[in-house]
């Protein structure tokens, strides 16, 4: 222990290097942790922009739609009964904050004059807004749904130059093959997004079911808000569980669920920004890396005279070796918390700030970086090893130093 | 009694790429414990390398060296590095004093790292080596804070700290002004006589050399025939 008090002796006296090669792991540090709370911070904007405008955290259907989401079969609903069984289930689950049911249907959109297809989410306006409380913000003119409207994708109502409280017709063909149309006023223009239902439009599910002639309800789709967003896969696990043991008449599960991530491609660039905020780690904890052994090296070359001394009055070289890898390791502990305490200064100074950016067409998104204590700690942990081992060669060289030949500088 | 030191027939060959240099071309002599012996001669005759063996830093090519018993050529590094914190002290030329370090602690130095010592003992040896060597009262002041005479001081009562057999000082004077040189080598001498320690020094200044009580002359890596004046005038008695 006297060569860890001695080692802490020379940091201390050597204030100028010591200074400097505590900045640079800290430097190290704190990029790392700026980088990550950033990065983290953008990946869970970007979630919860889908999950919160669009998807919601976790959806239900039955069992076989989300293979063939894209023709929006009416022939795969979950009945009625199905439903109350599900309401009865998702009511139990306390992480759940709320739920909504959607009848999601291909139509025909006619102004009397043109006519297009478009994809139509019928919802219901009030569960709707409370399973993706981001919805309403995606409209840019006009107003939120009520009975007998419609809210039309920004390019559809300019492609049929629809405007707002102008009259437009939707035309569906049923489950059996018969086909209605029912005339709508447009309430509003939602902005299209990038993602699978971003280029939807939304008529409430009352007037779905007339266009549909349901005699009963029936809906395509369950969207469900979580609480908190970390809870994902214990829900969903839970969900399964309490809903694999319904099954319909052939003795089929009726449901299956998905999380968001299933549902949109989005997931992988969540996972990029993951792989990409590794790869900046890495790249960091190098730099940290070589520079300890430079200054490590710096240092044992700069003080070779010193080490020739200490060698020539008969300091064993294990100890010259342990009184190195002392004072690397002690850099890298006052390089981690100096680099920690200014990364989270930084991290919520940058929070204080509120800045915003623009991500797909929603501007003024609030920049929250934040930091996890798991996140700091291995970082610590990583930088003290990194510092280590940068600290090895150097002290090993110290330790073989040729005491005549040391003293001759 | 048994001697100190004793060389027999030492060589020590370097290789310099192609040339071989001969700095010690068969050396024997023998010291006993509580001398105080100088080695001199001109530049390139070998002093430096004689010491270097004679304080296991080195190994001879040939010959035989005993120091303190111990035939030092037969030891590995580490054992050499256990035996020289243990019999030696070492005085440099230009001091080596650690510079980071205050008087006090680079006394205490060797008593941390080579010589694990109580901190009570440790306090004390050093309180009394600076007092021996005069120093006390710069104790707390760093090496860039006190003249050339005084870091040789420290580092005298540094080499005595570990209480070794024999003290090795190659041209501890070099550095130093005439007056400083004589005082300094007149404190080891002082300080051989308190504690009975062997110091060999080596030095080119004649002033100097007049103060051993044994001085041998090297040249071209070979001893001189030691003088009448050498020998009978200085004696190795005291
Ligand atoms: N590491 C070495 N490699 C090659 N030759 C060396 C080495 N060390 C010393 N020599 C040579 O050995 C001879 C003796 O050198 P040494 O340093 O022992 O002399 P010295 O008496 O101490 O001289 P000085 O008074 O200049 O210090 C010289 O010729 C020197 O050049
Ligand atoms: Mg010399």
């Amino acid at each position: 222990m006297e060569t860890a008090r001695i080692a802490f002796r020379n940091l201390y006296r050597q204030k100028r290097r010591t200074g400097l090669t505590v900045s640079i792991i800290a430097f190290g540090v704190v990029a790392v942790i700026l980088f990550t709370a950033l990065a983290g911070s953008f990946k869970n904007m970007m979630i919860s922009q889908i999950t919160d405008s669009m998807l919601g955290h976790l959806q239900i259907h039955r069992s076989g739609y989300v293979e063939s989401l894209d023709t929006m079969p009416l022939n795969l609903v979950i009945e009625e009964k199905h439903i109350d069984q599900l309401k009865k289930v998702l009511g139990e689950i306390r992480e759940i904050e709320g739920y909504t049911l959607r009848i999601l249907l291909a139509t025909l959109l006619s102004n009397y004059a043109d006519t297009t297809n478009i994809k139509l989410s019928a919802i219901d306006p009030a569960s709707e807004q409370l399973v993706t409380p981001l919805l309403p913000g995606r409209i840019t003119e006009g107003k939120f749904l009520e009975k007998g409207q419609i809210l039309l994708p920004n390019l559809v109502a300019r492609g049929l130059e629809l405007g707002i409280a102008s009259e437009a017709v939707v035309i569906a063909t049923n489950v059996d093959g018969s086909v209605n149309g029912t005339s709508l006023v447009v309430s509003g223009i939602v902005e299209t997004t990038v993602g699978p239902s971003g280029k939807y439009g939304y008529i409430h599910i009352d007037d779905a079911r007339e266009l549909l002639r349901m005699e009963s309800l029936q809906v395509s789709e369950v969207a469900i808000r979580l609480k908190d967003a970390e809870t994902l896969t214990p829900v969903m696990k839970k969900l399964q569980t309490a809903l694999e043991g319904i099954k319909d008449d052939k003795g089929k599960p009726v449901f299956e669920v998905h999380p968001w991530k299933a549902l949109s491609p989005f997931n992988n660039i969540a996972n990029m920004i993951d792989l990409m905020t590794i790869f900046i780690q890495v790249i960091l904890v190098t730099i940290v890396l070589i520079s300890i052994m430079n200054v490590m090296l710096m240092a044992v070359y700069e003080r070779t005279k010193e080490i020739g001394t200490i060698a020539a009055i008969g300091t064993m070289p294990s100890s010259i070796m342990s009184l190195f890898i002392f004072e690397g390791l002690f850099l890298g502990i006052a390089g981690v918390a100096v680099g920690n305490i200014t990364g989270l200064v930084l991290v919520y100074a940058v929070k204080a700030a509120e800045m915003t950016i623009s991500f797909g067409q929603s501007d003024n998104i609030l920049l929250a970086p934040q930091i996890s204590l798991s996140t700091m700690l291995a970082t610590t942990f990583i930088v003290i090893l990194v510092t280590l081992l940068g600290a090895v060669e150097p002290a090993y060289k110290a330790s073989q130093l040729d005491p005549v030949e040391a003293l001759r500088n | 009694m048994e001697p100190l030191v004793v060389a027999k027939n030492l060589v020590k060959i370097y290789q310099a790429g192609e040339i071989e240099v001969r700095a010690l071309r068969g050396v024997s002599f023998e010291i006993n414990p509580g001398q105080f012996v100088s080695f001199t001669g001109p530049s390139g005759s070998g002093k430096t390398t004689l010491l270097n063996l004679i304080g296991s830093l080195d190994v001879q090519t040939s010959g035989e060296l005993v120091v303190a018993g111990q035939h030092v050529n037969q030891l590995n590094i580490r054992q050499r590095a256990n035996f020289r914190g243990h019999n030696i002290g070492i005085i440099f030329q230009d001091f080596n004093l650690i510079p980071v370090l205050t008087v006090r602690e680079n006394v205490e130095y060797p008593l941390l790292m080579v010589k694990p010592t109580p901190a009570a003992e440790r306090s004390k040896i050093v309180t009394k080596l600076l007092e021996q060597v005069g120093i006390a009262e710069q104790a707390d002041k760093f090496p860039n804070q006190i003249s050339g005479g005084q870091k040789q001081r420290v580092a005298i009562a540094r080499a005595l700290s570990t209480a070794p057999k024999l003290v090795l000082a190659d041209e501890p004077t070099a550095n130093l002004d005439k007056a400083t040189s004589t005082r300094i080598i007149d404190l080891m001498k002082e300080l051989k006589n308190q504690l009975g320690t062997s110091f060999i020094f080596s030095t080119h200044d004649p002033r100097v050399v007049s103060h051993a009580d044994i001085i041998y002359v090297l040249e071209d890596g070979q001893l001189q025939t030691p003088t009448a004046e050498n020998t009978m005038g200085h004696g190795g008695k005291n």
